[in-house]
């Protein structure tokens, strides 16, 4: 059953895509209209959708500068984060 | 001890102990009810202090009951029930002795007072959880498994040193909040200690290291005990001491950037424990009676979800033999159970609304911004959207969907694991929604009981809820767009632990180099100056009895070789069990001359 359900979005996956943008959306609309941002601590949090920029900035960056480090040669070209998995064998 | 204490802590340990001898269809049950004995034990405490016993001049106290040591026994022991019923297919005693041992240690520290019982404790731990990777009899298990030992064993003295040296200080061995206003040397040295087993960097390599080692089962155990005890030890010493925001919030962010780069399930979620952890390190930091809530808050969420983390990749391994992304894909035909369980465990440490972590994570980060620490918030919840970037959405993605790199052995070995399993993970997730869905279940148990009644008002209001969403949701557009880049790739990161690693061999062979050197010198000296005089003297007298001066010569040069060899032997003999005796005996001499 539960394979079913994950075939039948699967089969869909067009429409799933397009049914999370909505929420995306709605998501914000809902942030500038609806919530009560009296309390918060920081002027940043009053911008409309600064979670959302925050969320996916963070997810942007986190992936760059993380695969960055990991794949760039330190010490004259000779070492690397990410290495071979024998790495240790040798 | 009075009836209304019985030390959970002695219950696992003794069962631990009688385990062998339950053999057979009794085995099973036992296997569950022992747990559950201390988990009542646990219950039925009241508030107090028991089990004093004077030693020597010392008074040690092995049952301080409070809110804190509380909340902490209560999930310790509901872990041990969960992790002994995922492993309850586990034929060998000796893993279910190993693993009741180490959760007796643990709780023998949360419970006792002072800290001569805490060191037993600590080391009763790092002794008995080594037996977890080692059990898993792979050729690189017994490896590192030492590397294991030697680090807590270094860390286990370190504390050591700390608490002597407040002993000789102050007189006072007991284990309460150290004055954190003004730290000495000793507070920095205790703090060391703690912080190895927190897995504060660059402390923390040891964890992902033995935890992507362990076994199936094994793991399950490790990934709850070792850094929340040492949670629960910061917590009860160091509360408010400020350096541990500035480690929290590194170690936080520090997880995540190697979780990108993990190529290993259990490794991935073992870089996310450092992550995880960073919060509570920071909230304990922070210091305030809503952070302390925080860190204990999470500490409870988060030994269930990262549990069920690992039970779920863990029943992967089980059934494939596989835990690398580069060799797993396209599962959940095959297992869509374990990627339910699952992925439940991802949106608990993610922190979606009415998943566990959403109400105790975000406790921590509101105690950072009510303190007006806002770059500690603000990287803290930065370091969420990348929890929910590789537990929530990388470790799934790649195992049950994703591309398919499943050779067909793989394939065909797939399927949902056996039914114990199954509950384990179906017990855990239940409980993960449960705490994030009923919030006066964990907020009751906190220690500080205004600030938790405050915090209840404010976790599901619409502000948080629209913040969390946000960016949760984001993070996840994020990581579709550039799900390419994140494509596994068979490789291992190189860490701390490469100075011990690849330091441990330099340090090796420079202590073989100069003994090898002066045994070859020795062997041609005595060539030049014993053998050949002798051999020469023993033609000279052949004439006369050379039988009986031949054979002495030879018996003589026979056994002059052998002891080069033996020494040759002995030089290369394993440098971890060299390292382990040295450090053991410097830990008696340190006490000997304190205490003698």
């Amino acid at each position: 059953m539960l394979v079913k359900f994950i075939d039948y979005l699967r089969d869909r996956l067009k429409m799933v895509i397009r049914l999370c943008y909505v929420v995306l959306g709605l998501l914000v609309v809902y942030d500038v209209s609806f919530v009560d941002k009296h309390s918060v601590h920081t002027m940043a949090e009053k911008i409309p959708g600064w979670w959302a920029f925050f969320g996916f900035v963070a997810c942007v960056l986190i992936i760059i500068l993380s695969k960055w480090y990991g794949h760039v040669k330190w010490f004259g070209g000779k070492f690397r984060i990410m290495s071979p998995e024998d790495y240790y064998d040798n | 001890m009075t009836t209304d204490f019985i030390h959970p802590g002695f219950v696992l340990i003794i069962g631990a102990l009688l385990l062998p001898f339950i053999m057979g269809p009794l085995r099973k049950p036992y296997l569950i009810l022992m747990p559950i004995i201390a988990f009542a034990c646990v219950l039925k405490m009241q508030h107090g202090t028991y089990g004093v016993v004077h030693f020597m001049d010392w008074q040690l106290t092995f049952g301080r009951v409070d809110a804190l040591s509380q909340v902490f026994g209560y999930i310790m022991t509901l872990m041990c029930i969960i992790g002994s019923m995922y492993g309850l297919h586990v034929k060998d005693p000796k893993e279910h002795m190993a693993a009741w041992l180490y959760v007796g240690g643990s709780l023998g520290v949360i419970y006792c007072a002072d800290y001569i019982t805490l060191f037993i404790f600590w080391e009763l731990m790092a002794f008995s959880s080594v037996f977890l990777v080692w059990f898993r009899k792979r050729k690189q298990s017994l490896p590192t498994g030492f590397r294991y030992l030697m680090v807590h064993t270094a860390g286990g003295l370190i504390l050591l040193a700390g608490f002597v040296l407040r002993y000789k200080a102050t007189g006072a061995l007991d284990f309460n909040l150290l004055d954190v206003d003004h730290p000495t040397l000793y507070t920095y040295l205790i703090m060391v200690g703690f912080i190895l087993n927190a897995a504060v960097p660059p402390f923390h390599a040891w964890l992902p290291d033995a935890y992507g080692e362990a076994t199936v089962s094994g793991a399950v155990f490790m990934c709850a005990f070792t850094t929340k005890t040492a949670v629960y030890a910061l917590a009860r010493g160091l509360a408010g001491l400020d350096i541990l925001i500035v480690l929290g919030v590194i170690m936080a962010l520090y997880g995540v950037v190697y979780a990108v780069l993990e190529n290993d399930a259990r490794r991935l979620l073992a870089y996310h424990i450092i992550s995880q952890v960073g919060y509570m390190v920071a909230g304990v930091g922070i210091g305030t009676q809503m952070a302390i809530n925080g860190a204990c808050a999470h500490a409870f969420a988060h030994i269930l979800y990262k549990g069920l983390l690992f039970m779920g990749c863990g029943s992967v391994l089980y059934m494939t033999g596989k835990s690398k992304f580069s060799e797993l894909g396209g599962l959940y035909k095959k297992m869509p159970w374990a990627f339910v369980f699952t992925l439940i465990g991802g949106l608990s440490i993610s922190a979606f609304p009415l998943f566990s972590g959403f109400v105790s994570k975000s406790m921590i980060v509101y105690a950072g911004f009510e303190e007006h620490l806002y770059w500690a918030a603000f990287l803290l919840t930065l370091a969420s959207a990348g929890t929910f970037l590789h537990t929530g959405l990388k470790v799934p993605y790649f195992i049950w969907f994703g591309k398919n790199n499943c050779s067909k052995e793989t394939w065909e070995k797939a399927a949902d694991p056996p039914w114990n399993m199954n509950v384990a993970m179906a017990v855990a997730s239940f409980l993960c929604i449960f705490i994030g869905s009923y919030t006066p279940y964990l907020y009751k148990m906190l220690p500080y009981q205004n600030e938790a009644a405050d915090y209840a008002l404010h976790v599901y209001s619409s502000y948080h809820v629209s913040e969390s969403l946000q960016i949760l949701l984001f993070t996840a557009l994020g990581f579709f767009l550039l799900v390419k880049k994140l494509a596994p790739e068979p490789t291992i990161s190189i860490d701390m632990d490469w100075f011990y690693r690849i330091g441990g061999r330099g340090f090796y062979w420079l202590a073989r180099k100069p003994i090898q050197t002066f045994d070859t010198w020795f062997g041609e000296v005595y060539r030049t100056v014993g053998l050949y005089p002798l051999m020469t003297t023993a033609k000279f007298w052949s004439w006369f009895d050379w039988h009986g001066i031949d054979g002495v010569v030879d018996g003589l040069a026979r056994t002059v070789r052998g002891v080069g060899t033996k020494l040759r032997t002995v030089q290369n003999g394993r440098l971890q069990y060299n390292i382990y005796y040295a450090v053991s005996i410097v830990a008696v001499l340190i006490v000997a001359y304190v205490f003698g």
